[in-house]
C-alpha cells in the first residue's frame, strides 16, 4: 500500500498552512516529519488521515484518489501528544475499542489485545484504568490502541514530547523494533533532529508549510540541499559564518583569511555562507591542511559524554562539540582547528553548492 | 477548516428544520405581515406600509418606556456584575463547603419568575413585609406602591437578588480554570490581593464575563414577569418597561399593527446593541 | 546570596505516614552552597518538584527544617524568602506590557519609578528583550514569555536564589540552546544561587556546576557532571545519565570475578573481597557505551560478540551488540569503521563499575559506598 500526496496545499483565510507539497510514502516505511512548531506537520498529518480535506491537490492511496473520503472510511490510526485514552474504560477495553467498532469476534479481540499489550509491555495493566497509570504507560496504551487495528497508515503527532527524557529514549527504540516487522506506513512528527536520526527511516523536512527535502534520514542529514534544511536538521545547530571566496582565499566575516581548498576552486568567486558542524571542529589539528583559528572561550558546557565550547572572535562565534569532558576557562585563548574539506558552502539564495568532501553517500 | 462532508447527516437535521420553521419562522413572518397592515378585525385589513413604524418611533410614550428600559438594564448590570464577581471570589474552591455554597448560590435561579415577583411584592410591603417594614422602622419613608423611586429601587433589588447568582456561577467556573502557578507566581512577586485580582483573575474572567454581560443585558432588556407581578408597571407608568408596554398595546388594546411594528423594532434594538457590544469586544481582541 | 541548608528534611502528603513509600521526600540532609548553579535531576515522580516547592516556601515540609544562611525559614512565606521561581509554562500577566510585567515585583514593593525604569531596562538588555518592552505580553512567543518570567525573578535586587521548575519544557529545541546559554551567562553575571529542576540530563549537565540526582524521594548522588558521568555512585545514576545510559548487567559471583550466562568477567581482588563480605545477590556490573572498547580483530581479553544493529546519529553511532544473550551498547565516533558481523569488545578496568545492592563498590574507601 502506498500513499501519494500531489501538490497538496491548504490555505485558510490569509494563512497558508501547506504550500504545494508532493511526496510519496511507500509500504512498510517509517517516515519522520521534521519541522519547527507551526511548520505544518499536524496539518499535513490531518490531511493524510482524512480529518481535513486540502484546499487543493490530491491524495492517492494505492492508486485510488481518496481526497474527499472522510477519515472513518480510511484505515488509519493516530497517536497524539496528550495521552488520549477513554478514562472510563479499562486498558483492555481501551485497546479493544477500535476492534469492537469493526465487529470482530470476541475471541479474536482478546487475542489481538493481548498480543499488542505484550508488544508494548503493558500486559500487567490490562485491568487498570488509564488515569491510574504513569504518563509513559498511558501513552503506551494509546499506541496499543493505534496498533491493534492493523491500520495501513499510522500517524504519530509528537507522541513522546510529554514524557521524560529517558522514557523517550526507551520508547523510541521500541517503536523502531515494532515497525520493523510491519507492513503499514508510519508517519512520525517531531521537532527534534536527534529523534529523526535515532528513528531512521525516511525524513521529510517541513518549514513554514513548504517541503524542503525528503529522503533517507541519514542522507538528508548529510546532504542538506538548502541552508534552511541544514539549520533544521542539526543538533547542536550548525555553525554558520558569512564570508566570501576569491581566487586564492576563503574569507570569514571579512576578518579571517586562509588559503582556498582545492575542492572549492571551481566555485564562482563571490559571497557565500560557510557551514561547519560543531563536531568537526577540534582543539588539535588532524591534518596539516586544517585551518587554525585563534578564538576566545565564551562558555564551556559539560554534559559528561561530550563538551560544548562556545568561542568567539572578531565578529563571529562558533560552537565546538568535543568528546568527553574538556575543562576550559572563560576568556582563555585557544586554537580551534577547522578542516576545510568539511565545510558546507551555501550561496546567497540558500542553495548548497558544496558538501563536505568526506561525506559518504548512505 | 473544511470538514470532509458527510451529506447523509442533513436528513437527520430535517425534522429540526421543520419544527423551527413552524414554531419560529412562520410566526415571525406573520408579525412582519401584521406590522405593515391596519387591522380592524379578521376580515378588514389595509396595507399601510411603514406608517406604524413611523408612529411608533415618534411616540413619546414608547420613547419614555425605551429610556426607562435602558436605565433599568444599565442599573441592573452595574450592580450585578461586580457583585457576582465578588460572590464568586468569596466562594470556596474545593471541599464539602464548596458544594453547599454552590447550591445556596443557585437557589434564586431556580425559582419561577412570577413567584420571584410575588415574594418581593410581599417582602417589600410596608405593613407585613420584612424588608418594607424594617426600612420604615428605621425612619425612611418607603412605599413602592406610591413612590416611583421606591418602586424602582425595589424592582432593581429584586432583579439583583434573582440574577446575580448567574454571574457568580459563571465567574466561579472561570476562576477554577486558572492554573495554580499563576497564584504562586503572584505570591512570589509580592502582589497585593487587589493586584492579584486585577492582573491575574480579572483578565482570565474576560470571556466568561462577556457571556454573562450579553445574557444579562438581553434578559433584562426583555424583562416582563417580575416587574409586572411586583408593581404592575406602577405607580403610574414609572416602572412600565418595554415588554409591558408592548403587551398592553397588543393584547390590551388589540392594536395588532402597531404592536407588530413595535415588537420588530424591539427585536432589532436588542440585536443591534448585542452586535455592537460583541463587535467592540472581539475587535479589541484582534487589535491586540 | 544564600546558602540553603536542608536539615533532616522529609515530606509526606499523608497525615500519619507509616511506611517509607508514603513519603514524597525521604529524610535528607543537604547543603546548596551560596552562588552555585545546581540541577535537581530525576524522573517524573521522584520528588524534585516537591523539593523545589519546599525550598521556595510554596509547600511546608512535614518534617525537618529549611535554613537560609543558617536561619530557619520553615514558617516564612515565599514572598519573604527573597527567592524567585520560574515555572514550567510561562506565567505572565496577559493584560500588561512586557515592561509592566518586569516592573510588577518592584512596583509591588513601592520602589521609586526612576529606579524601576533603570532596573527594568538593565534586565531587558541582559535577556535581549529591549525591543519587546512596549509589546503586550499576551502576544509573545513561548520562549519570549519564559524570558519575561525569568526577568521578573532577576529584576528584584534582593533575590538570593532563583528556582527553575523544568522551564524549557515548552520551548522549541532550536531555541533551547540559546536559552540555556542565556541562563548560564546570567549565572556568571549575577552570581546568584540557582536551582534547576529537570528530567533531561543534557540540560542538567550543561547548566549546573553540580547535579543532585533524585530517585524515589532521595538524593542518590550529588556531584559535578563529570563525576556523575565517570563515577556514578548508584546504579540509577549510571542508567539515567548519558545517552544512552550505562550498560547494566546482573551478575553472580564467580572465581576471581563475576559472571553472567557463560561469560566470566575478571575483577580486581579488592573488589572481590568486598563482594565476598556480603551475602546479597544483587550484584550488577556497569559500563558506559562510550567506554566499551570495540575491536575489529580478536584481541586478548576481548569477548567475541554479534553485531545486531547500528544506529547512525549523525555525530556518533551506537552499536547494539549481543554478548551471549545480553545486549550491550557501544558508542563510536562518526567516522570510525563499523564492523560488519562479528565484533570484539572489552571492558577497560578503570571504567567497569561494580554495584552491590545498587551502590558502587569502591575499594578505595574502607566501607561500602553509601549516599
Amino acid at each position: 500500500m502506498s500513499l501519494e500526496l500531489k501538490s497538496v496545499s491548504h490555505v485558510v483565510g490569509a494563512e497558508t498552512y501547506l504550500d504545494d507539497i508532493s511526496v510519496t510514502l511507500n509500504q512498510g516505511s517509517f517516515n519522520v516529519l521534521l519541522g519547527r512548531t507551526l511548520a505544518g506537520k499536524t496539518t499535513l498529518m490531518r490531511i493524510m488521515a482524512g480529518i481535513e480535506a486540502p484546499t487543493s491537490g490530491s491524495i492517492i492511496m494505492n492508486g485510488v484518489d481518496v481526497t474527499g473520503v472522510p477519515v472513518q472510511q480510511r484505515n488509519i490510526s493516530m497517536v497524539y501528544q496528550q495521552f488520549i485514552n477513554y478514562p472510563n474504560l479499562t486498558v483492555f477495553e481501551n485497546i479493544a475499542s477500535p476492534l469492537r467498532l469493526s465487529k470482530v469476534s470476541e475471541s479474536e479481540i482478546t487475542k489481538r489485545v493481548k498480543e499488542t499489550a505484550d508488544i508494548l509491555q503493558i500486559s500487567q495493566f490490562l485491568n487498570r484504568y488509564p488515569l491510574e497509570l504513569s504518563g509513559g504507560q498511558q501513552q503506551r496504551t494509546s499506541m496499543a490502541r493505534a496498533l491493534v487495528k492493523d491500520a495501513s497508515l499510522i500517524l504519530f503527532d509528537e507522541p513522546l514530547v510529554n514524557l521524560d527524557y529517558k522514557l523517550r529514549e526507551e520508547l523510541r527504540a521500541e517503536l523502531r523494533t515494532i515497525f520493523k516487522e510491519r507492513n503499514c506506513i508510519a508517519v512520525y512528527a517531531t521537532t527534534e533532529a536527534n529523534e529523526a536520526l535515532a528513528l531512521g527511516g525516511e525524513t521529510t523536512l517541513l518549514h513554514e508549510g513548504k517541503l524542503l527535502q525528503n529522503g533517507k534520514s541519514q542522507s538528508v542529514y548529510k546532504f542538506p540541499e538548502r541552508i534552511e534544511s541544514a539549520k533544521l536538521f542539526s543538533e547542536p545547530p550548525m555553525n554558520l559564518v558569512p564570508g566570501s571566496l576569491t581566487e586564492n582565499e576563503i574569507t570569514f566575516e571579512g576578518s579571517v583569511h586562509f588559503p582556498i581548498d582545492d575542492s572549492m576552486r571551481q566555485l564562482p568567486k563571490k559571497d557565500y555562507v560557510f557551514g561547519v558542524r560543531p563536531n568537526h571542529l577540534s582543539l588539535s589539528p588532524r591534518d596539516d591542511k586544517d585551518i587554525e583559528l585563534s578564538m576566545t572561550v565564551e562558555l564551556a558546557e559539560i554534559s559528561g559524554s561530550e563538551t560544548f565550547i562556545h568561542v568567539y572572535k572578531d565578529g563571529f562565534s562558533l560552537v565546538l562539540q568535543l568528546e568527553g569532558v574538556v575543562d576550559l576557562h572563560i576568556n582563555s585563548e585557544i586554537s580551534v582547528y577547522l578542516p576545510p574539506n568539511k565545510l558546507f558552502v551555501f550561496d546567497k539564495s540558500g542553495k548548497t553548492v558544496k558538501f563536505p568532501s568526506t561525506a559518504v553517500e548512505v | 477548516m473544511n470538514k470532509v462532508q458527510n451529506n447523509k447527516a442533513w436528513f437527520l437535521v430535517l425534522p429540526v428544520f421543520a419544527l423551527v420553521a413552524f414554531s419560529a419562522i412562520i410566526p415571525i413572518m406573520t408579525v412582519v405581515n401584521y406590522s405593515v397592515q391596519d387591522i380592524f378585525d379578521q376580515n378588514n385589513a389595509y396595507f399601510v406600509g411603514a406608517e406604524w413604524y413611523r408612529e411608533m418611533l415618534s411616540s413619546p410614550r414608547l420613547l419614555d418606556s425605551l429610556l426607562r428600559q435602558f436605565g433599568f438594564s444599565f442599573a441592573v448590570l452595574a450592580i450585578q456584575i461586580p457583585l457576582g464577581i465578588g460572590v464568586a471570589l468569596m466562594m470556596p474552591a474545593k471541599g464539602r463547603m464548596a458544594a453547599v455554597w454552590l447550591i445556596i448560590v443557585a437557589i434564586p435561579l431556580l425559582i419561577p419568575w412570577n413567584v420571584v415577583g410575588t415574594i418581593w411584592q410581599v417582602f417589600s410591603r410596608e405593613d407585613i413585609g420584612l424588608f418594607g417594614w424594617s426600612i420604615n422602622a428605621i425612619g425612611i419613608d418607603y412605599n413602592y406602591a406610591s413612590s416611583p423611586i421606591a418602586a424602582w429601587i425595589t424592582v432593581v433589588l429584586m432583579d439583583v437578588w434573582h440574577w446575580t447568582s448567574l454571574i457568580a456561577l459563571l465567574c466561579y467556573s472561570g476562576l477554577r480554570a486558572i492554573p495554580e502557578a499563576f497564584y504562586q507566581a503572584a505570591r512570589i512577586d509580592r502582589a497585593s490581593r487587589w493586584a492579584v485580582f486585577r492582573y491575574v483573575q480579572l483578565p482570565r474572567l474576560r470571556s466568561v464575563l462577556i457571556i454573562g454581560v450579553l445574557l444579562r443585558f438581553m434578559d433584562s432588556f426583555m424583562i416582563y414577569t417580575e416587574p409586572f407581578v411586583l408593581t404592575g408597571g406602577g405607580p403610574g407608568n414609572s416602572t412600565t418597561f418595554l415588554s409591558q408596554e408592548l403587551t398592553k398595546m397588543a393584547i390590551g388594546q388589540f392594536d395588532l399593527g402597531p404592536a407588530a411594528a413595535f415588537s420588530l423594532i424591539y427585536y432589532l434594538i436588542v440585536l443591534l446593541v448585542c452586535y455592537l457590544f460583541f463587535t467592540i469586544i472581539t475587535h479589541q481582541d484582534k487589535v491586540k | 546570596m544564600a546558602e540553603i541548608h536542608l536539615k533532616s528534611l522529609a515530606h509526606s502528603y499523608s497525615k500519619n505516614p507509616t511506611s517509607a513509600s508514603q513519603y514524597a521526600i525521604r529524610e535528607m540532609d543537604h547543603i546548596w552552597e551560596d552562588g552555585g548553579a545546581y540541577a535537581l535531576l530525576g524522573p517524573s515522580g521522584c520528588g524534585k518538584s516537591t523539593l523545589l516547592n519546599i525550598i521556595s516556601g510554596l509547600l511546608s515540609p512535614s518534617e525537618g527544617k529549611v535554613l537560609f544562611d543558617g536561619v530557619e525559614v520553615n514558617n516564612i512565606p515565599p514572598e519573604d524568602r527573597n527567592i524567585a521561581q520560574v515555572f514550567q509554562f510561562p506565567v505572565i500577566y496577559d493584560s500588561m506590557t512586557v515592561f509592566d510585567n518586569l516592573a510588577f515585583p518592584l512596583r509591588n514593593m513601592k520602589v521609586p519609578e526612576v529606579r524601576v525604569n533603570t532596573r527594568v531596562n538593565e534586565i531587558a538588555e541582559v535577556l535581549e528583550l529591549e525591543e519587546l518592552l512596549s509589546k503586550r505580553a499576551k502576544n509573545l512567543t513561548a520562549d519570549e514569555k519564559q524570558k519575561v518570567s525569568m526577568g521578573r525573578g532577576l529584576v528584584r535586587s534582593d533575590v538570593s536564589a532563583i528556582l527553575f521548575d523544568e522551564p524549557l519544557t515548552v520551548i522549541d529545541p532550536h531555541l533551547k540552546w540559546k536559552l540555556r546559554r542565556k541562563l548560564k551567562q546570567i549565572h556568571e553575571q549575577f552570581n546568584i544561587t540557582m536551582v534547576y529542576v529537570t528530567h533531561d540530563q543534557l540540560e542538567a549537565s550543561t547548566f549546573a556546576d553540580k547535579i543532585a540526582v533524585m530517585y524515589g524521594g532521595q538524593i542518590v548522588q550529588f556531584g559535578t557532571p563529570r563525576e556523575l558521568f565517570e563515577r556514578p555512585n548508584h546504579a540509577f545514576v549510571g542508567y539515567f545519565i548519558g545517552s544512552p545510559g550505562m550498560n547494566l548487567v546482573e551478575v553472580e559471583r564467580a572465581d576471581g570475578g563475576v559472571m553472567f550466562n557463560s561469560i566470566k568477567v575478571p575483577l580486581d581482588n579488592s573488589i572481590n573481597a568486598i563482594l565476598n563480605e556480603s551475602a546479597s545477590t544483587n550484584i550488577k556490573i556497569g559500563i558506559r557505551p562510550e567506554f566499551v572498547h570495540v575491536w575489529e580483530e580478536p584481541t586478548d581479553g576481548a569477548f567475541e560478540c554479534r553485531l545486531k544493529v547500528v544506529e547512525d546519529l549523525g555525530t556518533y553511532k551506537i552499536l547494539s551488540i549481543d554478548l551471549d544473550g545480553v545486549e550491550f551498547k557501544a558508542r563510536i565516533e562518526e567516522d570510525a569503521p563499523v564492523p560488519t558481523d562479528k565484533v570484539y569488545i572489552s571492558f577497560p578496568e578503570q571504567w567497569l563499575k561494580v554495584y552491590l545492592d545498587e551502590y558502587l563498590v569502591d575499594p578505595t574507601h574502607d566501607a561500602l559506598e553509601g549516599a
